[in-house]
């Protein structure tokens, strides 16, 4: 590495275009495209009797109207159950469009497709839909009642069940070690919903070129080669037809990894079939109703400890609302029930789920995925054994840390990938120190007495978690050096805005040694990369910056071994620097990597100057061997793949102060502090971007934002107005120190960071308010009147 | 979100406004000047008013004009202009209170004063200022007009007196009178949000610096911005001894707060007598000082 890119600060590349109105995003391409609308049910419940489209016929620009019996073949069943589980016995999909019955608010019914968008609507709007209404099942736990059903076919509206246990040393089940512990307390907690909430929302734009018989779909998606794929199979085309582009994304944060949405395989039907090209932007009432909510669980804890406060036993029983309908599986619950254990080592630990049907909006990951529920759960936990105990919060945790030599940890759960969930490395000792040095932790009780005899109430949090990232399968990676001495490198993963180009170019720059400048990057279009798996679980940078690296690696060895042949020089005695290969110690025997890339694709027709170097007659290539040698390929690029044994596990501790208002129970975050340690840093600034967007996002989930539901299914605050995300006079400044404790799982020894923010924010501010007021705090979101409720309970 | 078919009108003067708002008023004709409600509510087809008459050229109505009896602010008068209006802000200053906790800065460029009166959501700030200051409406139609009290004007949540056919010209605000201060204080649950509770005071005081007139408005507590007369409850003593305790609990009293997904009732009427205290007391503090000085 001689050109040192890998770990600085380099400013993100794709923020002048983003922010100066040049990002391409979804609704910017196809104009004067068609437009698709929908017509949704309005219904939580309810059985189709009839559709009557005879009053939107008349709608001048009309072109088409389609309802569930229009849809061919593959279309017309239900859409794909992506990750399968044993436990998910009873999973269900929906179909592109309602069939019979509807099952909640916002639920497709009949697609629209018109001259423009506003016609579209208007043709909508006359559209008569007659229901019969059904009684909607609303609320885990009366779901879990079953008195009335979400599927008739379904039994105890229970889509799966599953149960781990993992025995203390001694052979002890969880709930003995509970029974006999020296202390036990029991509680039961609430995480409300919320939502990715992506400021651009989903989004179609499909173009059936009838001459070539193919077609483009531009789709605002986390993973375009797994949504071509699943066009091609719906659509009967052959894979070589489709080609899937994700342009500028805006946001993503989990929502736009299920695929194919119904929209996704409905437009591209609707463009081919209508011979031309047709586009659905989702608009934010659409995408509150009818994408993908998350968080939603109510979990039963009973644990037992020692004097120290060490966790003898503990016994989670978890109802997870997942809507109604499963297309992601059951990965979020299994992560609430495996991330749970986070930074500690558990005496003996069971964790049952039911992941429960009701009529509302599907629930799939939002970034943390489920480990946020389980951090809330075990952060509260801790907490409340602090309290039982008369210790201090961080003590407490520090008695059941793992310690720094004891990884490998193997916690003895399956984790989300299907693999064990076995910790790589960390030092979480050393980053509750460093915690407690930026927020002040031992220093804070003189403050709070300090603020008190000012008539002011304070209170201090913390939380930490251990989060699983780089998930596989595998990603891949293609770099191509270019006659002109570009670098054009290429991953299948799709880009929200993270910095890929920059972080990916980094990566490239400082394996090959050339500028950052000379180096492109292109993410989730399959015309340049087929094979990927997509953009979740903090595994961008893990999958793709590793694949990256490894492609540069063998582009690098075969620019040596080009570059050796022209010096006359051994390929070990060769550097790369600034874009130029020379002899170490001889900087006058070099050749441009430009040149190498002419030098290494022989060729019979020189299409300009340079490349006639390459020619027959040049004298460049040795007459007792092949132009292109046996093994060896044309071209100076190189294509690999990193598919890691399992799983690489960041961590993370979070603390807080916050001001609650005696009177009016306002609740102010003074300070947010953050360690964070996500291995290797490619880029720190990124790095905390991340933290800085996931906190944000957190300060949402504890303080701000849920989904009111009331009892008919019908969602209350399905707008901006009314579901408060957090504006940034509510985000208060937050704080970072870094710590970098590699991988040793992967080449470069990093971790993702992508979630890490959000995870443990609505356990500190349920920390920080407890310790204010005095009153536990046992279910977030908390409002000002959620406060003014609770005080008068104590 | 496309809003359902309409017309559009764009009248150059106020007797063309008028005239094509005598037309299509009764067929259910809106006002369009800063859009800041209604262009969401016909987005999402909350309203779909089959005509839209757009003021925004009637430049005749973009005025403040501050008088020593008080502030006529005309129906193209942007929140920020109010905002800024240092005239306006010697003449009343509440207006200026006010407008600094409606919404965002982006908002208050584009958003009118007057047409935040006629879209009369009692959860705004605006028309609490003019119900606590016995101000008025000025309606116009063809051939004629009206000056309409505000104690008159809000006749329910989003429903004002403006009839159809009528335009809403300007809004008057009656001057601070000597010895008297103002406070607005709210709560909403984000920055700019609609207050789950919040007051507005005016406060006048005797020669003696002691409690001569008090009144609260509330928002989001009823149907329409409540008015309060608190005089009595403070007991006509000075700042200092007054008995804010009182004022709030007959501020509590004639409330109707309703629940919804941001706050109980309890808390919404708890809230509302934290806040008048907090007004009271702010109120009385300028008044004071304004004796002063």
């Amino acid at each position: 590495m001689t050109t040192k890119l890998f770990g600085e600060p380099v400013q993100r590349r794709e923020d002048a275009r983003l922010i100066t109105g040049r990002g391409r995003y979804l609704d910017d391409l196809g104009a004067g495209a068609p437009a698709a609308a929908f017509v949704r049910s309005p219904h939580a419940h309810a059985r189709i009797l009839d559709i009557d489209v005879s009053a939107a016929l008349d709608v001048d620009g009309l072109v088409a109207i389609y309802t569930w019996e229009d849809l061919p073949g593959a279309l017309a069943e239900p859409l794909p159950l992506l990750i399968p589980h044993p436990a998910l016995t009873h999973g269900r999909t929906a179909c592109p469009l309602a069939r019979e019955i509807v099952r909640h608010v916002g639920e497709p019914v009949v697609m629209v497709v018109a001259r423009d968008r506003y016609l579209a609507e208007d043709a909508c709007s006359l559209i008569r839909v007659d229901y019969e209404i059904l009684t909607p099942v609303v609320g885990v736990e009366e779901a879990a009642r079953a008195v009335h059903l979400v599927h008739g076919d379904v039994p105890g509206n229970v889509g799966a069940h599953l149960v781990q246990e993992v025995p203390s040393a001694d052979g002890r089940s969880a709930r003995e070690a509970v029974e006999t512990a020296p202390h036990t307390l029991a509680f039961r907690l609430d995480v409300e919903r919320s939502a990715s909430m992506p400021l651009e929302g989903r989004g179609v734009y499909a173009r059936w070129d009838d001459d070539d018989r193919s077609l483009r779909v531009y789709s605002s998606t986390q993973s375009s080669t797994s949504v071509r794929m699943a066009i091609a199979a719906k659509l009967g085309l052959p894979l070589p037809k489709v080609e899937v582009i994700a342009p500028d994304v805006g946001g993503g944060f989990g929502v736009k990894i299920v695929h194919p949405w119904p929209e996704e395989v409905l437009i591209p039907w609707a463009a081919r079939l209508l011979g031309g090209e047709v586009k659905w932007t989702e608009d934010r009432r659409e995408h509150f109703v009818s994408s993908a909510h998350e968080r939603g669980q109510v979990q039963y804890v009973r644990v037992g400890f020692d004097d120290d406060g060490r966790v003898l036993g503990l016994d989670v029983n978890i109802l997870h609302d997942h809507g109604a309908y499963t297309p992601y599986g059951i990965i979020v619950p299994i992560i609430t029930s495996t991330q749970l254990l986070g930074p500690y080592k558990i005496g003996a630990y069971r964790v049952e789920f039911s992941s429960i049907y009701t009529n509302t909006v599907q629930v799939t990951p939002y970034r943390g995925a489920g480990r946020p529920q389980g951090v809330f759960c075990m952060e509260r936990t801790m907490d409340k054994i602090a309290a039982h105990l008369g210790l201090d919060r961080t003590e407490v945790r520090a008695a059941n840390f793992i310690q720094s030599d004891e990884f490998p940890y193997d916690q003895g759960l399956i984790f989300q990938d299907g693999r064990p969930l076995i910790y790589d490395s960390g030092n979480y000792p050393e980053a509750l120190r460093m915690l407690k040095e930026l927020i002040g932790w031992d220093s804070f009780p003189e403050l709070k007495a300090a603020a008190a005899a000012e008539g002011r109430t304070i209170g201090i949090g913390l939380g930490c978690y251990v989060e699983g990232t780089g998930v596989g399968p595998y990603e891949g990676g293609h770099v191509q050096i270019t006659s002109d001495g570009r670098v054009h490198v290429s991953t299948g993963l799709t880009s929200q805005g993270q910095g890929h180009e920059t972080v990916f170019a980094q990566i490239a720059a400082t394996e090959l040694g050339v500028p950052i400048e000379k180096v492109s990057v292109v993410t989730g279009d399959t015309r340049r990369f087929g094979y990927a798996v997509g953009t979740f679980a903090s595994r961008a940078a893990v999958m793709s910056g590793n694949a990256i690296a490894l492609a540069c690696r063998k582009v690098r060895e075969k620019a040596l071994r080009i570059a050796a042949d022209a010096l006359e020089a051994d390929p070990r005695d060769l550097e790369i620097t600034d874009g130029v290969v020379h002899v170490a110690g001889a900087p006058s025997a070099s050749i441009p990597l430009a040149t190498v890339a002419v030098l290494s694709n022989p060729l019979r027709y020189a299409f300009d100057e340079e490349a006639q170097r390459a020619t027959q007659f040049s004298g460049a290539s040795s007459m007792d061997r092949p132009p292109i040698e046996e093994g060896q390929e044309p071209g100076l690029e190189g294509k690999d793949y990193y598919s890691p044994i399992r799983s690489t596990f960041a961590c993370g501790m979070h603390a807080a102060i916050v001001r609650t208002d005696p009177l009016t129970a306002e609740i102010e975050i003074l300070r947010y502090a953050v360690v964070h340690d996500c291995g290797r840093l490619i880029n720190p600034m990124i790095v905390e971007g991340q933290i800085h967007g996931g906190v944000a996002q957190g300060v949402g989930g504890a303080l701000y934002e849920k989904m009111a539901y009331d009892e008919h299914g019908q969602l209350l605050n399905a707008s901006f107005m009314d579901f408060l995300m957090p504006y940034a006079t509510e985000v208060p400044r937050i704080e970072t120190a870094h710590l970098e404790t590699p991988s040793p799982l992967n080449p470069l020894g990093i971790k993702g960071a992508g979630e890490a923010g959000v995870i443990p924010v609505s356990a500190v501010i349920a920390s920080a308010i407890e310790d204010a007021e005095g009153i536990p705090i046992d279910r977030m979101p908390i409002s000002p009147s959620d406060l003014h409720t609770l005080r008068l309970t104590r | 979100m496309k809003p359902s078919p309409f017309d559009y009108h764009a009248p150059a003067d106020l007797d063309e406004a008028l005239d094509v708002l005598a037309r299509v008023g009764p067929d259910g004709g809106k006002v369009l000047a800063g859009g800041q409600s209604l262009i969401p509510l016909l987005n999402m087809r909350l309203a779909a008013p089959a005509h839209l008459v757009d003021i925004n050229r009637l430049t005749e109505l973009a005025t403040v004009e501050a008088g020593p009896g008080g502030v006529r602010v005309g129906a193209l008068a942007r929140h920020a202009t109010v905002e800024r209006s240092t005239p306006a802000a010697a003449v009343q200053p509440l207006l200026g209170q006010a407008l600094r906790l409606v919404a965002h800065p982006v908002i208050r460029n584009r958003g009118t004063v007057v047409g935040s009166l006629v879209h009369a959501d009692p959860s705004a700030e605006l028309p609490a200022v003019l119900a606590l200051l016995g101000g008025s409406v000025r309606l116009a139609h063809r051939g004629g007009e009206r000056e309409v009290a505000a104690a008159e004007f809000f006749t329910g949540p989003m429903e004002s007196a403006a009839a159809p056919g009528e335009l809403a010209v300007s809004a008057f605000f009656p001057a601070r009178p000597p010895r008297s201060g103002t406070a607005f204080c709210e709560v909403a649950r984000r920055h700019g949000d609609y207050a789950m509770a919040g007051v507005a005071a005016a406060v006048t005081l005797d020669e003696d610096f002691r409690i001569a007139a008090a009144r609260v408005a509330c928002v989001s507590v009823g149907p329409i911005p409540v008015v309060v007369d608190v005089a009595d409850a403070c007991g006509g003593r000075p700042e200092a001894s007054a008995d804010w305790a009182a004022a709030a609990a007959a501020v509590r009293d004639r409330i109707e707060p309703e629940a919804d997904i941001h706050a109980t009732a309890d808390y919404r009427r708890h809230l509302t007598g934290v806040l008048a205290v907090r007004a009271l007391r702010g109120a009385a503090v300028e008044a004071a000082g304004e004796e002063g000085t």
